[in-house]
């Protein structure tokens, strides 16, 4: 049988940093195919060369055995291939017929479009899938569930053969991931080839028939879904021995324990709109916490509740002092600090120079009669550049000019100018090259020595391991299992994740 | 991109000094063209016809350095130009002669505060988009100014109050003073003030100063509320040059004016950047185009498309310079 879709030997570059290299995907006819991997593993990359929203470097697509180019994501849909991305590409404030019908709009003998005949399909299209509504109100007045049905209806209804589905059901409650399910179920009854992402590996085993492995840019393998386990899955995910996990895992539930020292701040029982459901820890003086976790876990969401950046629906933050934690102000002035993972949309202030960007969280305190103390900046700014080897021509100049790793010191200094008691590091060495990294770890350990105490997240497990002295696990916004150092190893925690998962597949 | 380089390594970067070149041509063509331009008479009529301008592009530079911009600042001159003479011809006034003054001035520009709080609101807690917030006060600020003259033209002789608008210090109008002395001013609120560098850094990148602390909804109030004030003040001055007050004619099409000079002196329309001397010289660079166009006896019509040309140009200088 000739594969639906095959690609070999893909690579991708953005500005010489490798993307892929080597990768491969093989989609047969009417099956339901996962890719799984970990974040920056390569899955989006490969399946945007897919649809042409990029271009390959190198490698070869063939569709039903001829080779395809696709160079703009309308050749894609009209080979076949449609896309329903997590965030909707559909207008929300026109009619559901509209959005099915879009583009391809049936036309009357004058040339204007028949909407007859263009609800008669939409209601036939959507019908079946089981469902049933007023295909003439506004699509955003239904729920995202309905919206997602609509995107396949209209994908199905292009004549699509493959439909790509990216993180569909992150934003789904249970029943509606039912539906979806049974909506995927009947496209490849119908004979239409599914290709699922999800970093949910419960879905996988639900509904998907192979699953291709994606680590470091690179096709790892391909298996039947029926014929894998999920510790070997999460092994091949992470690139270790399925073993060491399983002997690792083992001990990891009798960790050592440390002395507890003084509890500064202590979450309990966090729940939130974006995403936790049950989340407890807590964070003490001197002590580095890691929050493990695969990508989607709660682990960033956490610490924003922390800082007072989302609102919570139940449980509570608990500051030592007594006081309120609801804005990220009062946060500060508790003396936290917010290192977060997005440096360009959350971080810097591109306009403004590195002495403005150091001081930015600490002017309150710099001020003197309403103006800044500009001799107390100047000092302090030229100390931190000192004390972090910030490289910059000068303190004026602007941040956008600095390169990632001395952009990410400088939003570092911006918080330890505070003095914080608390500082929440949100993959602070991402991006960073590995000398800067280095020395960001260990000016992060020497404050912690100096009594700072951080919550760490982390998606390197090795940066996780050897520098969290305790480790709060956490999967699907809910704090599962603790990890103390030492004693921790990259299998332990590997294990404790990936034990997880298996205990709440049964 | 090389050559550029090398013209600002010589110290000169057409990009920032743009609206200094246009200044400079204008100067000239003046100069050779334009009939008396060396008098006396011209510079004081420049000076008392430019301060209005960059008094309102000052504050609108603030706005638009939050990111935001300011529709309603004819209306709020309107709304304060039409206040003042109400109050100082009141039965109250003229038995307080000297509380009708102050409060002829100070009623006036509280009521615009108020506007740029209204504004300010709006804008922050209630997330509303700036161009459709100030819209509000753009529409109803210059009709509640006519309800409350009836649309009637006011006129009056007070020396006192058309002090603002005719009155001379050093043998220059005092409009020219008032304008230099509130650029030193917010110049100094920009630069060296916590809330100025608050206010840039909420236009760079709003969720960045949320996460550090900035009290972002305040900071946006604040500009809102300083660019209304300056506007109330700015329809005083209107008033007080012309002692008379027809609120449908007052700050008529000054939004247009104040962005336009905002811009020419610099400003980026996505926020982070308040060049308060700039906003200065670009309404200076737009008066002398109207002024210019007017002495060699050419159209007013002609005059708007001429200023079209200047946003035009400055903002293609904008656009270069970005890359």
């Amino acid at each position: 049988m000739t594969d639906l879709i095959k690609m070999t030997g893909i690579g991708k570059s953005f500005a010489g940093i490798v993307a892929l290299q080597d990768a491969s995907l093989a989609i047969r006819p009417g099956e339901v195919h996962a890719i799984i991997g970990q974040n920056g593993a390569g899955k989006s990359t490969l399946i945007k060369i897919l649809t042409g929203v990029y271009r390959r470097d190198a490698g070869d697509v063939q569709m039903n055995g001829t080779p395809l180019a696709i160079t703009t994501p309308r050749e894609a849909q009209d080979a076949g291939i449609a896309t329903i991305y997590q965030e909707l590409s559909l207008v929300p404030l026109r009619s559901v017929t509209e959005n099915v019908v879009m583009g391809y709009e049936p036309r009357t003998r004058l040339g204007l479009i028949d909407w007859k005949a263009a609800h008669a399909r939409t209601r036939e299209i959507l019908a079946r899938f089981g469902v049933d509504v007023d295909v003439t109100r506004q699509l955003g007045s239904y729920s995202t569930a309905i919206q997602q049905l609509v995107a396949i209806a209209r994908a199905v209804s292009l004549d699509a053969k493959l439909v790509i589905m990216d993180e569909a059901t992150s934003s789904l409650d249970d029943q509606e991931i039912e539906t979806l399910f049974s909506v995927v179920k009947g496209l490849k009854a119908s004979g239409v080839a599914v290709l699922y992402i999800s970093h949910f590996l419960n879905e996988l085993y639900q509904i998907c028939d192979r699953v291709t492995i994606m680590r470091d840019g690179q096709t790892v393998a391909t298996h039947d879904v029926a014929e894998t386990t999920k510790l070997g899955l999460v092994s091949e995910m992470l690139g270790r021995d399925a073993s060491e996990i399983q002997a690792a895992g083992l001990t990891a539930l009798s960790g050592g324990h440390g002395e507890p020292g003084e509890v500064l701040l202590e979450a309990k029982g966090l729940r939130s709109k974006s995403g936790l459901r049950d989340a407890s820890f807590t964070i003490r003086k001197r002590e580095i916490v890691g929050l493990g976790g695969l990508l989607g876990s709660g682990r960033t969401e956490a610490a924003r509740a922390v800082f007072g950046l989302d609102a919570l629906s139940d449980g509570q933050v608990r500051h030592h002092s007594g006081a309120a934690l609801d804005t990220p102000a009062q946060a500060i002035a508790l003396g936290m600090g917010f290192l977060t993972e997005d440096r360009k949309a959350d971080g810097i202030i591109p306009h403004m120079s590195v002495r403005e960007n150091i001081t930015l969280a600490l002017l309150p305190k710099l001020t003197r009669m309403g103006a800044v103390d500009r001799e107390r900046e100047r000092k302090l700014v030229a100390h931190y550049i000192e004390a972090l080897q910030i490289k910059t021509s000068g303190m004026e100049q602007p941040i956008r000019e600095l390169s990632g790793g001395n952009q990410q010191k400088v939003l570092l200094a911006r918080w330890l100018a505070l003095e914080p008691e608390i500082l929440i590091l949100d993959e602070p060495t991402r991006g960073v090259d590995v000398g800067a990294k280095f020395e960001i770890q260990s000016i992060i350990r020497k404050q912690v020595a100096d009594g700072l105490a951080v919550l760490l997240i982390s998606s390197e497990f090795e940066e996780l391991v050897e520098g969290a002295d305790r480790i709060v696990v956490l999967q699907d916004g809910r704090s599962v299992s603790e990890l103390q150092n030492p004693g921790i190893t990259e299998g332990a925690l590997i294990g404790a994740i990936a034990h997880h998962h298996e205990r709440s597949a049964a | 991109m090389t050559r550029t380089l090398t013209l600002m390594r010589a110290g000169f970067d057409p990009t920032r000094h743009g609206a200094l070149c246009a200044l400079g041509g204008i100067l000239l063509f003046n100069l050779l063209v334009t009939p008396n331009f060396l008098h006396a008479q011209t510079l004081f009529v420049n000076i008392s016809q430019v301060a209005t301008i960059a008094i309102v592009a000052m504050g609108m530079t603030l706005v638009i350095s939050t990111g935001g911009i300011d529709l309603s600042v004819g209306a709020i001159m309107a709304l304060s130009g039409a206040l003042a003479p109400l109050i100082f011809l009141s039965e109250f006034a003229a038995a307080n002669p000297t509380l009708g003054l102050v409060a002829s001035i100070i009623v006036p520009i509280l009521v615009a505060l108020c506007c740029g709080v209204f504004n300010g609101v709006l804008v922050s807690y209630l997330n509303v988009q700036p161009i459709v917030a100030t819209l509000i006060f753009f529409i109803s600020g210059r009709g509640l100014a006519q309800v409350m003259t009836n649309g009637n033209l006011q006129t009056f002789t007070n020396p006192s109050f058309s002090y603002l608008g005719t009155g001379k210090v050093l043998g220059l109008p005092f409009q020219g003073w008032l304008v230099l002395l509130i650029a030193v001013v917010l110049y100094w609120m920009v630069t060296r003030s916590v809330f100025g560098r608050q206010l840039l850094a909420v236009g760079g990148n709003e969720r960045a100063a949320r996460l550090s602390g900035i009290p972002v909804h305040r900071v946006k109030i604040g500009a809102y509320v300083i660019c209304a004030g300056l506007s109330g003040l700015a329809g005083l001055i209107v008033v007080a040059i012309n002692s008379a007050s027809d609120a449908a004619r007052i700050g008529n099409l000054m939004e247009l004016d104040a962005i336009a000079a905002a811009v020419v002196g610099g400003t980026l329309l996505q926020g982070g950047r308040a060049p308060i001397f700039g906003a200065v010289l670009g309404a200076v660079i737009i008066q002398l185009v109207k002024y210019t166009l007017l002495a060699n006896g050419i159209a007013d019509e002609v005059a708007l498309i001429a200023k079209a040309g200047i946003i035009i140009a400055a903002v293609y200088l904008q656009q270069a310079r970005k890359e």
